[in-house]
């Protein structure tokens, strides 16, 4: 089961490490937003500072959609599905090892952009551990969501449209504890950031458990 | 229909039910009569809400004036009444949902669509007579304190995103199915939308007791009651055309047109070369 979890995730981030997709398009495209917002916004510093958290996750969110399309691009062509189907591998271990490389991709941008944010937007951090764990967290959730809605539209022509709108309601609840424990971890807002960082670990184990029932069916659909 | 995917051409019709297969609407005899039924309900509701029930104005115990919401309270019966009817569609489609996955029923698929676009066009009634009922009365056009108002918002949006996803490529037994997990998905996601608005919001601003509150009772009671029965019959009568639209729409992606396209042909062709309408060679004893 772990061997071929690491062999999918594997597959997809040599192909990452080939293409660069996420490093030169996904994560620019991610520091492009937080620009600007900066202007949107007038380039107010407090205000800037303040609305980090928000931000931030609002730009993940975006820039996460634009990760799972790649992430089901890879399979979209020349029968690949298929052919990732009769390697015989089980869909829950395709399902984790797709989940895997897409959440690592995810935290490779996530750290770029938190660079851009203390940079740009002058974000302090009060709480690093209270900030890395719910980040993970909230990526994870990310990861698996995006990668179950991504196999369920797969290499649908309308994906590029219909991905955004279905995905994004969905992450809702991530984007608000996942804002409330960064304003936490920022000393932006006066709240329980842990409470908030198991709400994000809640939403993606479950998320994690409906990949692995469904992804059985879901392959063979599309 | 997207779907333009044909299959053989077969003069028997599946025994589904739904309306005959010659038969031009989606009417039937129940429909009209409930229609009419309706029809005369919509007049006597308009008639309770715009009249005899009467604005909300109560006394205030101490300073005696008057306060309450006066005629803005009579949007509740529209706000409630779709409310109800928004979870009671979104219900039915998530029922819908399960049995396609359990039964592999193409009736429940159909129920589960139309369940769901009812459903949308209710949720968004009830944001848009919420909106302008709050403007006066919370004096916003928008509560981002509420969580009923903030999940029926999600649930909206979730329920945009279902019907995209219904109208994706595909077989209709890979749409049926497809659209049935995303169903059950959603439904599960609804849940934690509503856990986490509700931590998130912290306090709530709805109001939970209006009907404690406000003192509705005798007619406004009543006209609510049957704001309520009117919707939910609105949703049947709704949900019995949309269902049988749908179910003609499949009837032709399936039959329709290479029914009406044989038969053309037929007219032309197959007494004078004993071909058949396709233009293969016609096998012994099969139909045109």
């Amino acid at each position: 089961m772990l061997a071929e979890v690491l062999l999918i995730a594997g597959k997809d981030l040599r192909i990452e490490k080939r293409s660069k997709i996420a490093l030169n398009q996904v994560a620019p495209f991610a520091i492009l937003i937080v620009i600007l917002f900066g202007f949107a916004l007038n380039a107010d510093r407090p205000a800037l500072t303040t609305f980090t958290p928000g931000l931030y996750w609002v730009t993940i969110l975006l820039a996460s959609v634009l990760a799972v399309h790649r992430s089901v691009a890879v399979e979209a062509g020349e029968g690949a599905r298929e052919g990732l189907l009769l390697t015989g591998i089980r869909p829950s271990s395709i399902f984790l090892g797709k989940a895997a490389a897409l959440i690592a991709q995810i935290l490779l941008v996530a750290v770029v952009l938190l660079g851009a944010v203390i940079i740009f937007y002058d974000a302090r951090i009060d709480n690093g551990v209270l900030l890395v764990t719910s980040l993970i967290a909230a990526v994870l959730g990310v990861g698996a969501a995006g990668t179950l809605y991504g196999a369920l539209l797969g290499a649908q022509r309308a994906r590029e449209t219909v991905l955004p709108i279905l995905l994004l309601p969905v992450l809702a609840p991530v984007l608000i504890a996942a804002t409330r424990a960064f304003g936490d971890a920022m000393g932006t807002v006066a709240t329980d950031g842990w409470a908030w960082t198991s709400l994000l670990f809640s939403f993606a184990a479950l998320y994690i458990a409906l990949g692995i029932a469904s992804h059985g069916v879901l392959m063979e659909e599309n | 229909m997207a779907n333009t995917k044909t299959s053989a051409v077969t003069n028997t019709m599946p025994s589904l039910p739904g309306p005959r297969a010659d038969s031009i609407g989606t009417g039937s005899r129940t429909t009209r009569i409930l229609g009419v039924v309706l029809i005369l309900g919509i007049g006597l509701w308009l008639f309770l809400a715009f009249g005899p029930s009467g604005p909300d104005i109560r006394i205030d115990g101490t300073s005696g004036q008057e306060i309450g919401q006066f005629d803005a309270f009579r949007l509740i019966y529209v706000h409630v009444p779709a409310a109800i009817t928004a979870y009671l569609a979104f219900f039915v489609t998530a029922v819908g949902s399960a049995m396609v996955l359990i039964k592999r029923s193409v009736w429940w698929d159909l129920v589960a669509g139309a369940s769901a676009e009812i459903g949308a066009l209710s949720a968004a009634l009830t944001l848009i007579t919420g909106s302008i009922w709050g403007r006066p009365i919370w004096n916003t056009w928008w509560e981002w304190g509420d969580v009923r108002l903030l999940t029926m918002l999600v649930l909206f949006m979730l329920s945009i995103g279902y019907l995209a996803i219904r109208r994706l490529e595909g077989t209709a037994e890979e749409r049926a199915r497809r659209s049935a997990i995303v169903g059950l998905l959603l439904v599960v996601n609804v849940v934690i939308v509503n856990r986490s608005v509700e931590w998130w919001a912290s306090q709530t601003i709805h109001q939970n007791s209006t009907i404690a509150e406000a003192a509705i009772d005798g007619l406004k009671a009543f006209t609510l009651f049957f704001s309520i029965v009117l919707g939910v019959g609105l949703y049947v009568w709704m949900m019995i055309h949309r269902f049988r639209l749908a179910w003609l729409e499949r009837q032709f992606d399936r039959f329709g047109l290479d029914d009406a396209l044989a038969t053309r042909r037929a007219e032309a062709t197959t007494v004078l070369d004993g071909r058949d309408p396709h233009g293969r060679d016609r096998v012994e004893g099969e139909r045109p």
